[in-house]
């Protein structure tokens, strides 16, 4: 318990200084120059107006923001204009039908792999030249052949999400101990009856692993492909307000985009510990 | 229909203009009429001549009056929409201002039309959902819909410039710290950035370097940076000024980043620059739509290039919806009162100009400047292309309607840096430059 006090305070001070020391070296110097022509100023920003650029918005700025933001997060006004919220949504709606989707085709193919070492050899040079690929790199491909940029951007969830599940899953049943599948042999059980019963339970921690390392990933490039793809979700967001040079807003996104991954991760890692088993 | 528009000397812009077509058949059935069939009329027009006959007939009964009733139900299809629930796409930049306006001011709505329009972004992702359907039609960048008939860049497929949106509106911008470097021939080594290979920008800046003894491919680097970006880079030193659209330009001086060097129309005053966009299968298997678009997108362009609608105009686009930008930067872009991030304040009403008719010889110029730069290799069938894409015709029957005067020709010269462009020689005018890639 006093370690955990510790650190909270020790966090708590680490933020205070960083935050601190941001609000001081953010908040904007005393005009320079000769004072300008009022009709001349009145056409230009604030920092402009004394001679300098705009600067990064401080921290007072970006909690400012955030307040507006999350006040409302839900509103609509046309096509362009809609709350915070509403562009979560967009973007937790793709990542989780492109990781359904993986999780689909990755846990019964990386079963079969697993299970097969000819199959093994054989999809393993493919997988390999594949699973680095950046999965941005398949945009234009996707947009291309789909024609559609919503399912493009759920084709690129997919295609980043599937690796992590797909090795997991043949690693966590190739590695099943012989002894239990000797076990299953000798009390005469089916293949079918071996696989749910016995790889199943026995591979699942790392099956979950993988998919908890798919998830952070899907949440990762999710903003990207919205920043290329554009429309709805939070990336576009980030993307609009860059437009916009709207930087409090961006660190706001950063913030919520930084939750949300977080609360991600947590729930497949209650989901791994669910299924654990100790020898 | 007052003056001599088409090549063969009647009154109207082209003879494949279906009022044309239908005018000519209402005066050959009346004058088969009166003198007993094909065989007879032929034998009177031979002896008399076309002229006489028409004229003649036009005393006993008023043909003309006829043609023009014809031509009116030709000219406005009175049939419905096929497709009423549109989709357009837009790059948020003032070019686009008819296009957006469209909609919150109910020129779409005015024709029938249910028009969401989509922010798109960047110009590459415009072409995209283009190309596969997900708009219905577009705001471009107006060497766009030749790059994509051509084949440049992508897969060829048929697409139409239905009219410009805005002639000039562009500007360079540069760096402050450039500020005593304004002549161009000192900035060998500089990163200039422009929004895409297949624009106006590209073009134009292209050309004021090489005026300038530049090699744009050797002696400055030119970096594609998408409009909303360039005032960021800017301001990161990534690249020393942009030829770019509005509102950037005046958001690099509202931010203190830039200063406004030039305005395009410096260089050619009267430029086109971003176009309104349609595929062509919408013109040929959707008339009724592409008419009432057409329609909308004119009007509301008429009504942009109106000075006192200027700065009502700014406010409705800059919000979040569409620009999402300051309203001072945007109304300074389109009023043309605006600080020139030098200390003075401009005043230039004509900074933008919304003006509708796609002049194929501005088609012309663009394929002479993708030609130079080797964007297309090989002969070019000039006027086919260029009346094929840019639909002259259709955009000069709808301002006719509307009270606007089209100008007689679809080709005219223009004058860029103080040079001549004959349309009648695209070959000889690529061969005069000296920096060139063909």
């Amino acid at each position: 318990m006093a370690l955990r006090v510790r650190s909270a305070l020790l966090l708590l001070l680490i933020l205070a200084a960083a935050l601190g020391a941001w609000q001081v070296a953010a908040t904007p110097a005393a005009p320079t120059g000769p004072a300008l022509d009022p009709e001349y100023a009145k056409l230009l920003g604030t920092a402009a107006q004394g001679g300098q650029q705009t600067p990064m918005p401080r921290p007072s700025d970006i909690a400012e923001r955030a307040w507006h933001l999350l006040r409302d997060p839900f509103y609509v006004h046309g096509a362009n204009d809609q709350g915070i919220g509403i562009q979560l949504g967009w973007s937790l709606l793709r990542v989780l039908t492109g990781f359904g989707l993986a999780a689909l085709l990755a846990i019964p193919l990386g079963f079969l792999i697993g299970m097969s070492p000819v199959l093994h050899g054989a999809l393993d040079p493919i997988i390999q030249v594949l699973r680095p690929v950046s999965p941005l790199a398949w945009m234009p491909l996707a947009l291309y052949t789909i024609r559609d940029s919503g399912a493009s951007a759920i084709f690129v969830i997919f295609i980043c999400a599937i690796w992590p599940m797909l090795l997991n899953t043949s690693f966590g049943v190739a590695t099943v101990r012989r002894e239990w599948l000797n076990v299953a042999r000798t009390l005469e059980a089916g293949p079918w009856r071996t696989a749910v019963a016995v790889i199943l339970p026995a591979a699942a921690p790392t099956i979950m692993t993988g998919a908890r390392i798919s998830i952070g990933i899907a949440w990762l490039v999710i903003v990207a492909a919205e920043m290329l793809v554009g429309g709805t979700g939070i990336g576009y967001f980030v993307w609009n307000q860059w437009n916009n040079l709207a930087i409090a807003d961006i660190v706001v996104a950063i913030l919520v985009i930084g939750l949300v991954g977080m609360a991600l991760d947590q729930l497949l890692g209650r989901a791994a510990r669910a299924v654990a088993w100790r020898e | 229909m007052t003056q001599p528009a088409c090549r063969c000397g009647g009154t109207h812009l082209s003879c494949d203009a279906p009022e044309a077509l239908a005018a000519a058949a209402v005066r050959v059935a009346a004058e088969r009429a009166a003198f007993g069939g094909e065989a007879g009329r032929r034998r009177v027009v031979a002896a008399l001549g076309a002229g006489v006959v028409a004229a003649a007939m036009d005393r006993v009964l008023p043909v003309f009056r006829a043609q023009d009733a014809v031509a009116e139900t030709v000219a406005q299809p009175a049939g419905t929409p096929e497709k009423k629930d549109l989709k357009l796409g837009f790059i948020g930049i003032t070019c686009a201002t008819p296009i957006i306006m469209g909609a919150p001011m109910g020129f779409y709505a005015r024709n029938g039309l249910t028009v969401e329009v989509v922010r798109t972004a960047g110009w590459a992702v415009v072409r995209d959902k283009s190309l596969n359907g997900e708009y219905d039609a577009s705001h471009m960048l107006s060497p766009m819909p030749l790059a994509i008939s051509m084949g440049a860049g992508s897969n060829p497929i048929p697409w139409s410039v239905a009219a410009i949106e805005n002639i000039n509106g562009q500007a360079i911008t540069l760096a402050t710290k450039h500020k005593d470097r304004r002549d161009p021939r000192d900035w060998r080594g500089f990163k200039l950035g422009i929004p895409f290979d297949y624009s106006m920008h590209a073009y134009l800046l292209r050309y004021y370097l090489a005026e300038a003894g530049l090699d744009p491919d050797r002696d400055v680097q030119l970096r594609l940076v998408p409009p909303p970006e360039m005032v960021a880079n800017l301001r990161a030193e990534n690249i020393d000024g942009f030829l770019g659209p509005d509102p950037f330009n005046q958001r690099a001086v509202y931010d203190g980043v830039g200063f406004i060097h030039l305005l395009t129309r410096e260089l050619w005053d009267g430029h086109p620059c971003c176009a309104f966009a349609v595929p062509r299968r919408m013109v040929t298997d959707a008339p009724n739509t592409y008419q009432a678009l057409l329609r909308s997108v004119i009007e509301a362009t008429a009504h942009a290039n109106k000075a006192e609608n200027r700065k009502e105009i700014a406010g409705v686009i800059a919000g979040q919806n569409y620009l999402n930008q300051p309203v001072t930067v945007v109304e300074q872009a389109l009023t043309g009162t605006y600080a020139d991030g030098l200390g003075s304040v401009k005043r230039e009403p004509d900074r933008v100009s919304f003006e509708p008719f796609p002049y194929q010889s501005m088609a012309l110029w663009i394929m002479t400047q993708m030609k130079r730069w080797g964007q297309v290799r090989g002969d070019i069938r000039w006027r086919d292309v260029a009346e094929q894409v840019f639909l002259a015709t259709d955009a000069g029957v709808k301002m006719r309607d509307l009270g606007l005067t089209p100008p007689a020709s679809a080709y005219r010269t223009h004058s860029i840096m103080g040079k001549a462009f004959d349309p009648a020689d695209p070959d000889g005018y690529v061969s005069s430059f000296a920096i060139r890639r063909a």
